[in-house]
């Protein structure tokens, strides 16, 4: 017998006894649902409001605590000012990217040399780029966060390996909570997903030692989130 | 008394009285409980994400066997290779084996209990690998040779300072004891590391099986970096790690970040699929998942205690604990520490042999109350001193209770006791603690209140 069958022949062998159910014990009375548990998520996750203005707020708060950079643009024509200003406050020489509209435009108005990830790179090149520029597949108000695929922010290392992550994302993105983000997700790829999907959370962090919090422990010290 | 329990009580005792350890603890976890409690009041119903979290995991472990063939089938679809280990020599020899099939000398590591419980490190160095673990907590417990102290944070019990004397001696590199300082150090390190590693190792904290995926939670960045870049990734998680649907994970990500560090979300979030598929650019040629059993069937088949399985591993009993606060991690001897350890241990490791983590509680059930899916631990740690002594009784404290017994039920005998008692209680004061007190495990740091001469019973029989 395989292992496989080994392994689930103990587990259907347990099963025959039941366990009780979840909440018996303590305060909580225990009670059962017909469908997924986790499916009313939303009326128990942190609240998001109910205007999308009030869902950008609550973006733009919730990113800058998590020590994000979050710009939200008029419309794509003041970018091209906004990138150049941080290519030049951080002195820029090189950026990487990969092939999509809104992060074609934004590279074409920064007009660095760019290394672009989508018929494949050499890794050493982009460990040398100063920025990665993405697209993305999500903004998560609930969170100030943002969700992307190995689809559409090209591959795996882009939003990890240079030290600057840098999102362009339209307005319509903006998602109000994480179950809206996973039903979307859901939606758009399933079942041929994407084979990495990534919800990034302000900028890489550590608190390793002593607690203390530091930025850009091994992906991207600074993570700028453009919306237009 | 084992070994087991000898090193324990002798490693306990030093830590209690460790002043150091207790405010390096202390500051560690000083502001944990603040952010956590602001996380957690910030949801509009915790407890009512608490107990569909329960329900979520209960579904899970109770349909164990049809989720994990549904994870699995769908997994293999898109070019996976899943392995199953029945025990960690199975895990160690698949993952060798794997290794030699490469011939891959060096191997990237992010942070994965699963490891530390088969002693993956140790048996892959012992071949001739090369594992560099890239969790920055990780790295500096393997630089000091020393396994984590804690779940989530291995490296809380040290200093700024022991770490940069850590850096210097075996780096050479350690500018200062800033904290942003040495974590650039690491960064510099690793990042070489990552760009030459053959093989990149990860635990996983997820899986899902409506869509054959794996959820893998961290800060850094390192296991992203491990999932993108060698050529092949290996993965080793508990079969217990199962979720039903992938949007149960909008409910535990939020969870487990703020239970486990007080954080809204833990910075990265990523769900693996599958290796590289056709038209994407990067990832791993070869995804190589094995799930590990490693007795955890034994737990399954304990339909009591079944819901310690539900486990998301985020360290919030330890966090709150005050036992572990007071003797540490490494005191536990096990890979899985605090009221979560002491519960599971015995049935991962032998009941006899580590029973006595049953007993390193004060029962005040901190731990219950701060796990995020309703795991039953202190009552859980009650069932097994219940079984353990079922299993084998001891004897003089059986004795003692029957002559207790004897005595209370016995009118005559328990004036006479009293009297004794208090005839004797000088007596008592005088050997209190030493070696001459029989009950001295008690005695030496409590104090018996002072017996009086006259009884209640006296003193109602008596009154005008």
């Amino acid at each position: 017998m395989s292992e496989r069958e080994n392994i689930l022949g103990r587990i259907r062998e347990a099963l025959q006894v039941s366990a009780p159910l979840p909440g018996a014990h303590g305060e909580t009375s225990a009670h059962t649902h017909t469908e997924s548990p986790a499916s009313h998520a939303r009326e128990w996750l942190p609240s998001v409001g109910a205007t999308g203005e009030e869902q950008f707020a609550l973006f733009a708060k919730n990113a800058a605590d998590l020590k994000a950079d979050f710009q939200l643009l008029a419309s794509r024509d003041e970018l091209p000012a906004a990138l150049k200003k941080i290519a030049a406050a951080e002195k820029w020489s090189r950026v990487a990217s990969h092939e999509g509209e809104l992060s074609n435009f934004a590279c074409k108005a920064l007009g660095l040399p760019v290394t672009l990830t989508d018929r494949g790179y050499d890794v050493q090149a982009m460990e040398k780029c100063d920025a990665g520029i993405t697209e993305c597949d999500a903004l998560v108000a609930q969170t100030g966060g943002v969700a992307v695929t190995s689809r559409s922010a090209g591959g795996r290392a882009l939003s990890v390996l240079p030290p600057h992550h840098v999102v362009v994302a339209r307005r319509e993105q903006l998602v109000a909570d994480l179950p809206a983000a996973f039903a979307l997700l859901q939606q758009k790829y399933a079942p041929d997903f994407p084979s990495m999907i990534s919800f990034i959370t302000g900028p890489s962090r550590t608190g390793d030692i002593e607690r203390i919090l530091v930025l850009g422990a091994h992906g991207p010290k600074q993570l700028t989130i453009f919306c237009v | 008394m084992s070994t087991f329990v000898s090193d324990f009580k002798t490693r306990a005792t030093e830590k209690a009285g460790d002043l150091r350890h207790r405010s390096v603890i202390r500051t560690a976890l000083r502001s944990y409980e603040i952010v956590r409690d602001k996380r957690k009041a910030a949801f509009q119903s915790w407890e009512s994400a608490r107990q569909a979290a329960a329900e979520t995991k209960w579904e899970a472990i109770n349909h164990l066997d049809k989720h994990l063939v549904a994870l699995t089938s769908k997994l293999e679809a898109r070019g996976t290779k899943v392995h199953w280990a029945s025990t960690g020599a199975q895990a160690r020899e698949i993952i060798a084996q794997i290794l030699r099939d490469k011939k891959a000398r060096s191997i990237i590591k992010s942070k994965a209990m699963t490891s530390e419980e088969i002693h993956l490190n140790h048996a892959l160095e012992k071949e001739g690998f090369t594992v560099v673990e890239s969790d920055l907590g990780e790295f500096i417990v393997q630089l000091r040779h020393e396994p984590p102290y804690h779940i989530v944070f291995p490296s809380m019990h040290l200093t700024r300072g022991e770490i940069k004397d850590l850096f210097q001696k075996e780096l050479g590199d350690a500018p200062s004891d800033s904290p942003e300082e040495l974590t650039m150090v690491a960064r510099r390190v690793m990042r070489q590391k990552y760009l030459t590693a053959d093989v990149g190792f990860t635990g996983g904290n997820f899986a899902i099986a409506e869509t054959g995926m794996i959820s893998i939670t961290e800060n850094e960045g390192n296991a992203r970096l491990t999932a993108a870049l060698p050529k092949t990734m290996v993965t080793l998680m508990g079969i217990e790690k199962v979720l039903p649907c992938f949007s149960d994970l909008a409910l535990f990500l939020p969870m487990l970040a703020t239970a486990g560090a007080g954080q809204p979300m833990t910075c990265y979030n990523t769900m693996y699929s599958g290796p590289r598929q056709p038209g994407e650019c990067d990832g791993p040629e070869e995804w190589h998942v094995i799930l590990l059993d490693n007795r955890r069937t034994e737990l399954l088949a304990d339909a009591e205690q079944r819901d310690s399985l539900h486990c998301i591993r985020c360290g919030a009993c330890l966090n709150v604990c005050p036992i572990f606060r007071n003797v540490g991690g490494h005191t536990y001897g096990t890979t899985y520490s605090g009221p979560v350890g002491a519960v599971i241990t015995p049935h991962l490791r032998g009941l006899q042999d580590w029973k006595h983590l049953s007993n390193a509680s004060s029962l005040c059930g901190a731990c219950t109350e701060a796990c995020p899916v309703k795991i039953d631990l202190h009552h859980h740690l009650l069932q097994n001193r219940r079984n353990a002594s079922a299993g084998e009784p001891a004897f003089f404290e059986r004795l003692a209770y029957q002559i207790f017994g004897l005595v209370a039920n016995e009118p005559v005998f328990w004036s006479l006791a009293k009297k004794l008692g208090w005839l004797t209680q000088p007596l008592q004061r005088a050997v209190k603690g030493s070696a001459l007190d029989p009950a001295k495990a008690w005695t030496k740091t409590r104090d018996l209140p002072p017996q009086p001469r006259e009884s209640f019973k006296d003193w109602w029989r008596n009154r005008k």
